[in-house]
This record gives structure tokens, C-alpha cells and sequence, in this order.
């Protein structure tokens, strides 16, 4: 699978009490300032929850629908947050994931929020921060602010008091440094195992790429079917109709002019070979012979023998790359191929071809004038086709070339 | 074949067919008096007053003609014979599909043919055919004719035919008249008479004299979808 998107490095990297040096200090003392915002995020946390849960018992009256749409949107807010916070301490990137409420109004907006489970989360996330996400919150600021406090109160008021009560404190400095780190971990986990829903916005965004390649390749083959239909019925089908008409007719005239019957026979007979050559070169449009008998290497080595120019391949693949993958990948070589010949006014070609790390990568390259447009009907044919596959198109095709297409499609268990 | 040679209006779009095509009419003594090789150009031929100062005969098309490569020529046909009822058409195509051949024939004035490219091999067929339908008969493909035979006999049974009436049906759909059933059979004609009278007792249809007719009544009868 590809990755989502680049983890930013997180904040809270250790719970472990050592180092003890100057960057622990800072982040330290960061993970103090997010608790404390957090201890002051807690009352209109607080607020919010109670506000849900009225907005969500007054649904049906009108004051429950306003309400809904104050609440919401401000615990949108809160949680959105929050979820940056924690994902700048843990490194991860999370989604909210909320249900598409788009082009609804004020009155059926909170109809969608009622059944989005993500939303639903979001109460229980403002629960937890008004209630035991509070605790976790506080100690972290406390337990730095007593000695703090008192030592000031030494310092300023003086007295025996104040110095006992800054000698007792001093240990609470030592806990603040051991225990805040895993008191932020368990604050941010938390919330994350509420707030986080970008597994299931990972899964979405893959369920949409599947459905979307599906369609396409579903499409591609149904033209392809319509493309060989017309192949033969324009092609071999009309000559052979056209053999049986000529030979019917010299039957006709064998008797009554013998050479016109000999001329139309001798005519049968080169329609007739031009039929099979048709048909040869339907078939070969379905399942190449060189692909067929050799694999992709072979077949590359042959298509490379039809160009007019000179093609250096180097294929170096191990067995056991699907067929169907092979034949995307034939077919997207010989439509590269071809665009070279065809536009790019290319004096060589190269194509190579590897397997590393269950990853086929085909690389076809000209010296040719460049300015291939990978939108281009020829090009996004080829991407279509892989897409079938989790294949993916590169093209690097800068102004005056060279111009370099990349092929690359996932074929795990082959090494 | 009396009187003036059969005027013929062709479209076909591949070149090597229509050469061939208008090869064999010649020498069957029919004039090819135009050519259309694509929808628009046949739909320009066959709009008046084009077709009266062409006077067709027979207009013989090809099913699928540029630009779509779908059904423009028996489209064409259909609106032609809308607009000139009877005007008699031959229909050529590559493949057969019983549902084209009974649009052709749903306005029931008889003068249709539906043939497989095939079958203009069989050159004297043929020209039979065109001249068939240009006198106001019809000419099926008897593999129209084995499909619409095929499915009458899952609606209804055909059992109720001997199989040599089965075999006098089948031909007698094809356009053939009582004669020419009784020369492919090796029968005498009135045998084939009393073939025909039984099938259509057995079929419930009204005797009628007319060969063209009763192939219309038993083509309506095999198509005949509320049975």
C-alpha cells in the first residue's frame, strides 16, 4: 500500500527519563504548555458536551436544530484542535473523517450529524477532556508550578514556611520530569483513539481509486471488444464475403467466358490471403505470438524489431510476472513506441526493464524533441490500462528531450 | 428476365463488396443505377425526390453504413418505406438479428429481404432474391427464418406439423413460392399444396391464394409475441 501522506516527526519522542540535557528540558516543557492549554480547553469542553447532548434531546424543536448548529461547528473547531496538537506530539497526521454534509442546509445538516458516527466521537472526546483528559492535563502544570511557587515565595516573602514548603516541593520537580512525558502520551492517545479517523479516510480514499480504475477498465475492455469487432468485421470477415462472391460468380461464367471466371478465381485467391493476414493481425492485436511464446521480455524484443529506429533493450525480469500484466505492460510499451516514432522525431530509443522489491518497472526513453503531453489520448490510454493493476505512468518529457516514460506496476512475490 | 434490366439503388460502404456486389448484378442483368456508401448518402439517395428520378426497383443496403457503423442502413430502409410504402428493400448484412427483420417487415406490405452476405455467393440464389423482392416477395435468410422458428417453437409448440410440413414451413418462410418449395424438396406442387393447406389449418391462419401473402401470415405468426 502507499503511504498516506509524510509523518511529520513527532515532538514526544521518548518516555524514558534520560537524557537529561537541554532539548528534554524544552520538550518538556512544551508537553507542560499543551497540558495546560488543555486544563483551560476543558470548560468549554465541557460546555460543548452538555450543549450536544441538549442540541441532540431538543432535536425535533427548532431551539434543539440552533443549537446543533452552535455546538457542532464550535466542537468541529475544538477537535480540529486538538487533533493538531496531537498529531504534532505523537507524528502522525489525523483526519476527522466527518460524513460530506455539502449542499445541505441549516435544517438538514444536523439531520447527517445525528447518524455520522465521527461526530459522535467527538462528544465522547469532549467528555473525556472536561472529565479524566482534564487529570491527565493538570498534574503536568501543577507539579511544575508548586515548586515553582514556593521557591518564589522563599525568595520574595522568605520565612521558614515558605523554605520548608520549597525544600518538601523540590521532589515534585523530580516527578514532574518522570511522569510527564507518559501523562501527555496517555492525554494524546486518547484523544487520538477518539478523535483519529484517517484509517478510515485511507480506506475511503482506496475504495474510490478501486472503484474509479474498475469503471475505467471496464470501459477499456468493452472498447477493446468493440475495437476487435470492427477490426473483423471490416477486415477479414468482408474479404472472406467478398472471396465467396467472386468465386460464386466465376461459377456463374465458367461455362460462358472462362477467362473472366479464371481472372475472378485468381482475384478469390489474393483476397483470400489477405483475409488470413487480416485475421493474423487482429489475433495478434489480442495476444501477441512473441508475447505468448517468449513473456514480456521476449515480446518487448520483438516489438523493438518493428520500430524503424534503433531500440536498445535491456530486460532484465525473473518469471512469475502475471500474464495479464505483462500483456498491459506489452501493450503500453508498443503504444510508447509508437508515439516515439510518430512524434518525437527520435534518432535511438531504449527501453529497460527490472523487478526490484516486488515493484515491475519499465522504463521506455527516446533522444527525440520532447514535449510529450501525459494527458494525451495515447498516454493516459497506458495509464488506464495499468491503473487495472495499481500501475502507475511517469512521464518526463521537458521541452527539447529526452523524453522518459516509466512504467510501474506492483507485482508482489516477484523477486 | 422480361422488360428492362432490374434498376438497382446500392449502398455498401467497403469498397471491395460493393465492386463485387455490383459485379454480379451486372452480370445477372441488373443496372446499378446508384451508389451510396455511407448513412447520409443513402438517406440522400432515398429521399424524394431523388428516388423518383433515380426509380429503383430495388434498393439494396448494407445493415451497418458510416458514420456510427450501427444499423443506418435498415434505419434508412425503415424511413424509406414509411415514406413509400412497398418500396422494396434488400437488406445485406454480415450477421443476422431476427429483431431487424421484423421492423422490415412489420408494415406488412411483403417486398422486404434479409439476407446474409454469405449468400450472394450462391450468385443464381441470389439474383432469384432481388428479383423475388423487387416483384414484391420476400427473401429471408433461412437462418432468420431458424430463429424465428426456434423461439416460436419455445412460446408454442410446432409439434402439431409433421416434419415435412415443419421442412414446408420453414422454406415457405424464407419467400419461396408452392413451386420453388416443391423443386427443393423433390415433390410435385401439389403436394407442397397440401402441406401448406394443413399448416395453415393446424396454425389457425385464413387460406389465402396469394404465395406473398401467406409468407407474411406465417411470418406473423412465427414472430407474434402475445402467443
Amino acid at each position: 500500500m502507499t503511504h498516506w501522506e509524510m509523518m511529520p516527526s513527532p515532538i514526544l519522542r521518548s518516555v524514558s527519563p534520560t537524557p537529561i540535557d537541554g532539548p528534554a528540558l524544552a520538550s518538556r516543557l512544551r508537553m507542560t504548555a499543551a497540558a495546560l492549554a488543555y486544563t483551560a480547553l476543558a470548560a468549554p469542553a465541557l460546555v460543548l458536551a452538555i450543549g450536544s447532548i441538549l442540541s441532540a434531546a431538543l432535536g425535533p424543536l427548532l431551539v434543539g436544530v440552533a443549537l446543533a448548529n452552535a455546538v457542532v461547528p464550535a466542537t468541529e473547531a475544538l477537535a480540529g484542535l486538538h487533533r493538531r496538537v496531537d498529531g504534532a506530539f505523537l507524528g502522525v497526521r489525523m483526519a476527522a473523517g466527518y460524513a460530506d454534509t455539502s449542499g445541505r442546509n441549516p435544517v438538514t445538516r444536523p439531520m447527517r450529524w445525528l447518524t455520522d458516527g465521527a461526530r459522535w466521537r467527538d462528544v465522547g472526546f469532549l467528555w473525556f477532556s472536561a472529565t479524566g483528559g482534564f487529570v491527565l492535563s493538570l498534574l503536568p502544570p501543577a507539579l511544575l508550578a508548586a515548586p515553582v511557587v514556593h521557591l518564589t515565595g522563599a525568595l520574595i516573602v522568605g520565612g521558614a514556611f515558605w523554605w520548608l514548603l520549597a525544600f518538601l516541593g523540590g521532589p515534585s520537580l523530580v516527578v514532574w520530569w518522570l511522569v510527564t512525558p507518559a501523562l501527555t502520551l496517555a492525554r494524546m492517545r486518547t484523544d487520538a483513539a477518539l478523535l483519529d479517523r484517517s484509517g478510515v479516510e485511507r480506506l475511503r480514499h482506496r475504495v474510490a481509486q478501486v472503484a474509479a480504475s474498475r469503471a475505467d477498465t471496464i470501459d477499456h475492455g468493452a472498447a477493446e471488444l468493440r475495437r476487435i469487432e470492427r477490426d473483423l468485421h471490416d477486415g477479414a470477415q468482408a474479404r472472406i464475403a467478398a472471396v465467396g462472391m467472386a468465386v460464386g460468380l466465376a461459377d456463374k461464367l465458367l461455362r460462358t467466358d472462362p477467362e473472366a471466371a479464371s481472372a475472378l478465381l485468381r482475384e478469390a485467391r489474393t483476397t483470400s490471403v489477405e483475409a488470413l493476414e487480416d485475421l493474423r493481425s487482429v489475433v495478434r492485436g489480442i495476444h501477441p505470438p512473441a508475447l505468448a511464446d517468449r513473456g514480456l521480455a521476449g515480446g518487448v524484443e520483438a516489438l523493438a524489431l518493428q520500430v524503424p529506429l534503433p531500440v536498445t533493450v535491456s530486460m532484465r525480469l525473473p518469471g512469475g510476472v502475471p500474464e495479464p500484466v505483462e500483456s498491459a505492460v506489452y501493450f503500453a510499451v508498443a503504444e510508447c513506441l509508437s508515439n516515439t516514432v510518430k512524434h518525437a522525431g527520435a534518432s535511438r530509443a531504449w527501453l529497460t526493464g527490472t523487478v526490484a522489491g516486488g515493484l515491475l518497472v519499465v522504463v521506455a526513453g527516446d533522444d527525440g524533441c520532447g514535449g510529450a503531453d501525459p494527458a494525451g489520448g495515447g498516454l493516459s490510454g497506458i495509464a488506464r490500462r495499468l491503473a487495472a493493476f495499481d500501475g502507475t505512468v511517469t512521464v518526463a518529457s521537458p521541452a527539447g528531450g529526452p523524453t522518459t516514460v516509466t512504467l510501474e506496476v506492483p507485482c508482489p512475490g516477484v523477486r | 428476365m422480361p422488360g428492362r434490366p432490374l434498376r438497382i439503388l446500392l449502398a455498401e460502404d467497403q469498397a471491395l463488396l460493393l465492386a463485387g456486389l455490383t459485379r454480379i448484378l451486372e452480370a445477372g442483368g441488373c443496372r446499378v443505377v446508384a451508389t451510396a456508401r455511407s448513412g447520409p448518402e443513402l438517406a440522400a439517395a432515398l429521399a424524394d425526390p431523388a428516388l423518383t428520378a433515380l426509380d429503383p426497383d430495388v434498393a439494396i443496403l448494407d445493415v451497418r453504413l458510416p458514420p456510427t457503423f450501427s444499423t443506418e442502413g435498415l434505419v434508412a430502409a425503415v424511413e424509406a418505406r414509411a415514406r413509400r410504402p412497398g418500396l422494396p428493400v434488400l437488406v445485406l448484412s454480415q450477421y443476422v438479428e431476427p429483431l431487424y427483420a421484423g421492423e422490415l417487415l412489420a408494415g406488412g406490405h411483403g417486398a422486404v429481404g434479409y439476407l446474409l452476405k454469405d449468400r450472394v455467393s450462391d450468385v443464381d440464389a441470389f439474383l432469384e432474391s432481388v428479383h423475388r423482392v423487387a416483384d414484391g416477395g420476400t427473401a429471408l435468410d433461412p437462418e432468420v427464418v431458424a430463429a424465428l422458428v426456434r423461439s416460436a417453437r419455445r412460446r408454442r409448440p410446432l409439434d402439431r406439423l409433421t416434419d415435412r410440413e415443419r421442412e414446408v414451413l420453414t422454406l415457405m418462410a424464407e419467400g419461396r413460392s408452392n413451386a420453388a418449395v416443391a423443386d427443393r424438396l423433390f415433390v410435385s406442387e401439389k403436394a407442397v399444396g397440401k402441406h401448406t393447406t394443413s399448416i395453415f389449418a393446424k396454425l389457425d391462419l385464413p387460406p389465402t391464394p396469394d404465395d406473398n401473402r401467406r409468407v407474411l401470415a406465417v411470418l406473423a405468426w412465427l414472430r407474434d409475441e402475445r402467443a
